[in-house]
């Protein structure tokens, strides 16, 4: 048998549990009665159906790429940054805000907002990647709690903001991402200019890991902190940074969807789940720039499809959302199918 | 004849590549067999494939003459083969009996009856002259006891052939020769005993028959008592061996290291070093010789900042770096090779080139204005396999890829040719065969001869004295005395070992031998 390289590992793991999830799936409709081929041809449709789907479905992918990039950008540096979501709706409500109570000319105001949310979820990383460095408190643990502690004080925010409504204003043109011409040119859906920023920050994680030295030593931390420690490089410092890089990407996630996508924010009943669904993107993609854009794609164009499987095929919602858990669920499972290939094929090298 | 064991042309492919080629060894009921090789010949995954652990993909396996297949471990437990593992599969903090029945625990009514095992245990133990304690726990007992246990759990599940992977690799010189005394005794009560080993010694001293492999190639058997070490090294090495380290004698200059008075405790506040105090000149190498865990590991991390002193200083080139931040104290002119290479020395996922950048990444030209020259790092990288002799398939192969001996070429390479004033070479040659350690211990030498300090910590009689100009003695986190290796025995360094002073040592290796000369005339 030939030992598998990387790159086939790589490309195998996720088609294999994609078509695992979707052959479940499609037991899963017949089970209930429904046409599974009838049900993938909507969700097709839904996908790549006609401009305006995906332009749709592009706009969704945005924010995926950015928790995917904020997820996978820790884990890289040894990191499990659960907090993804809170980092992402601190992100977006920094940049309503700006978007909204500031008003300045486009080319200042726009950055000032994408800034202000990057900044928010960096600090909202840098708590537990403090506490993490300096008392050795497990990041999983504290970052789970900053997504509640956002969750609630973002909708106390917004309730004050807005007098005791449940959503901000509008925020100004100046700080939008929204574009005529990419509406126009998908059929007036939604797509914006966010899509870009996303892509510009697949590069600059790629620069960051690849190029500088600090992603050396991210890297480094992130491999064996023992021979980081041993080499003279401080695993606290990186820990903080990791963490606050990774935070930024997940901020930013959120500005997708207060400049682009909504325009503004509501307060929210429970979490948003990209950031969740981030941790998955991440894993699908290998913690691989590269790999996180084809996470996003996946997971973007499923949640935006699966929306034309109740309207075209009559599936049912409760049974779409099962068979986009399924898929997510065969996504984990290729994780744990990929730690075993690697497994055995480390063993057979070390011999 | 009768072979309890026959491994008739067995092979074991990994891909394309051969890890045994037709290999055939047999070993006969009450014999010591050894199985001679260097690291990546291929004895492991032999023993593996009797073992149970791997599938041949030819030849067979007879035991006591009859075909068999070992599917699993718990096949060849039932065909009463027993593995003593070369890093002990012991529960820490369970007892002599609890860890022998783990797995195999009698019990009544779900009730583990411990009583009834520590007798058995003990009866076992006294069959064999096994010295132990069934109700100590293992992480109150001295490594040589804890080995006692390995070859009790084996015996309690019934073994008759027993296999030891390097068993020696971490005894002290007493422990190792109680330890072959067991060995004769478990043969002269009709075990039979494959002993996987690079140490010549101890094969002459022994086994009775010698299975040489070399590449996955079965090389051949020999008696041992018609051969000699340095034969058998030839048969393993394919080529003439130096045994002896050839060096002149040593010119020693002005002080690089000095430690005084240092104290450090571990992490639970208990004390390792206890007022060490220790100086290594330029164009000397100083061994410290020790058992392990007598406070070597916190003496190279407290002069290497990896841990906190509490007391005492410690200067290089003149320069107090007590309690510095390791980086500055590398920066003072130190190299270090660390004990673990897999854990310190190397980041196993990171390439050649990657890993030959590690201690100098933040200096021009490897890298400048916070931006890495990958290119720069890869021909740096490239110059160091040339002149370190790094077996690889290229710069951009990962560490985790090569063999022990190529990783360890790889991180004095690193060190080396960052020109330090000081050298601390942890456990150098640890696992490595007498072609890697030949090589190391003359790098070592050269620094020397070029002026360097070199510390020497190591757990190696043999190299500690063949190798160091002075040797310190540790003992519970101070050094006992400091020798000259020409002017001790083996017998004095290892009592000293155990703590004894210098001057008591030298008293019993002479009275012991008086004593032997006496018994001698009788």
């Amino acid at each position: 048998m030939n030992i598998m390289s990387n790159r086939m590992i790589n490309i195998l793991v996720p088609v294999i549990s994609i078509l695992l999830g979707l052959l479940v799936g499609a037991v899963v409709m017949l089970i209930s009665d429904y046409n599974p081929i009838t049900g993938y041809i909507a969700l097709w449709n839904g996908i790549f159906g006609d401009s305006y789907a995906i332009g749709e479905t592009i706009r969704q992918i945005s924010p995926y790429l950015l928790a995917g990039l904020a997820v996978a950008f820790a884990f890289r540096s040894g990191l499990f940054n659960i907090g993804v979501e809170g980092q992402l709706i601190v992100g977006w409500f920094a940049a309503a805000y700006v978007g909204m109570a500031f008003d300045l000319p486009k080319i200042i105001h726009l950055p000032f907002a994408l800034i202000a949310a990057a900044v928010a979820g960096a600090l909202w990383g840098l708590v537990p990647g403090i506490l993490k460095a300096t008392l050795k408190v497990h990041e999983v643990i504290v970052t789970i709690m900053m997504n509640y502690i956002a969750l609630h004080v973002v909708n106390a925010l917004i309730k004050t903001l807005s007098g005791g409504g449940f959503k901000l204003e509008r925020i100004h043109e100046s700080a939008s991402l929204r574009s005529e011409f990419l509406s126009n040119l998908t059929d007036y859906s939604t797509l914006h200019y966010g899509i870009f920023v996303a892509l510009a920050m697949v590069v600059v994680m790629w620069f960051i890991l690849e190029k500088t030295k600090t992603g050396y030593e991210l890297k480094s931390v992130g491999y064996n902190d023992h021979a980081a420690r041993y080499a003279g490089m401080s695993a606290n410092k990186n820990i903080v940074l990791a963490m606050v890089i990774s935070g930024a990407f997940a901020g930013l996630g959120g500005a997708m969807e207060a400049l682009g996508t909504f325009g503004n924010m509501s307060s929210m009943g429970g979490f948003t789940g990209i950031g969740f669904d981030g941790i998955a993107v991440a894993l699908l993609g290998a913690n691989t720039p590269l790999g996180v854009i084809f996470g996003a794609t996946l997971f973007g164009s499923l949640k935006y499809g699966a929306n034309n499987m109740p309207n075209e095929a009559g599936i049912p919602v409760e049974i779409v959302s099962i068979i986009i858990a399924l898929v997510i669920f065969f996504v984990a499972c290729g994780y744990i199918i990929r730690v075993g290939l690697i497994r055995l094929r480390n063993k057979k090298e070390a011999k | 004849m009768d072979y309890v064991i026959e491994m008739l042309d067995v092979s074991k492919k990994f891909g394309n590549f051969y890890a045994n080629d037709h290999i055939t060894l047999q070993l006969e009921k009450g014999e010591i067999h050894a199985l001679l090789g260097e690291n990546g010949a291929g004895k492991s995954t032999l023993m593996n494939v009797l073992f149970g652990l791997y599938q041949p993909d030819g030849g067979e396996i007879r035991v006591h003459g009859e075909k068999v297949a070992i599917t699993d471990p718990n096949v060849a437990n039932d065909l009463g083969i027993g593995m003593v593992h070369q890093h002990f599969m012991l529960v820490e903090n369970l007892t002599v009996t609890e860890n022998i029945i783990l797995g195999s625990e009698p019990t009544k009514s779900g009730i583990i009856n411990i009583k009834d095992s520590a007798k058995k245990v003990a009866e076992i133990s006294k069959m064999y002259g096994l010295d132990v304690d069934p109700y100590a726990k293992i992480e109150d007992i001295s490594v040589g006891m804890q080995q006692r246990v390995e070859i009790l759990k084996t015996l309690y599940r019934g073994a008759d052939i027993l296999i030891f992977d390097e068993p020696t690799a971490s005894l002290t010189p007493q422990e190792i020769d109680e330890l072959l005394n067991i060995m004769k005794k478990l043969v002269a009560e009709g075990k039979s005993i494959i002993l996987i080993t690079h140490k010549l010694a101890e094969i002459m001293n022994v086994s009775d028959k010698v299975t040489v492999i070399r590449k996955g190639k079965g090389i051949g058997t020999v008696i041992t008592s018609e051969t000699n070490p340095e034969e058998l090294a030839t048969l393993m090495v394919g080529r003439q061996v130096t045994f002896k380290t050839e060096k002149g004698p040593s010119y020693p200059t002005e002080e690089v290291l000095k430690i005084e008075n240092l104290q450090v405790n571990d992490y639970r506040g208990v004390a390792k070093l206890k007022g060490l105090n220790l100086s290594v000149r330029r164009g000397e190498i100083v061994g410290i010789a020790g058992i392990d865990g007598n406070g070597q590991s916190e003496l190279i991390e407290a002069i290497t900042g990896l841990t906190k002193v509490k007391s005492g200083k410690i200067f290089i080139n003149n320069e107090d770096v007590t309690n510095k931040k390791p980086r500055k104290i590398t920066e003072t002119g130190i190299g270090h090779i660390p004990q673990d290479r897999h854990k310190h020395g190397l980041i196993l996922d990171f390439s050649v080139a990657y890993n030959t950048a590690l201690q100098s990444y933040y200096h021009e030209p490897l890298s400048k204005g916070g931006i890495m020259n990958y290119k720069v790092i890869n021909e740096k990288a490239g110059e160091l396999i040339k002149e370190y002799d790094v077996r690889t398939q290229g710069t951009h192969e990962l560490a985790r890829a090569l063999s022990g001996g190529n990783q360890q070429k790889l991180i004095i390479g690193r060190e080396i040719m960052r020109n330090p004033d000081l050298l601390i070479a942890a456990l150098p040659t640890r696992g490595l065969d007498v072609g890697a350690i030949e090589f190391i211990h003359r790098r070592l030498i050269e620094q020397r001869d070029s002026g360097k300090a070199v510390l020497l910590i190591t757990f190696e009689l043999d190299e500690v004295m063949n190798v160091s100009d002075k040797i310190a003695v540790i003992y519970d986190g101070t050094i006992v005395g400091t020798v000259i290796p020409q002017e001790t025995t083996e017998q004095a360094l290892g009592l000293m070992m155990a703590g004894h002073s210098k001057d008591v040592a030298e008293k019993k290796v002479l009275a012991a031998e008086k004593d032997g000369d006496e018994h001698h005339v009788e």
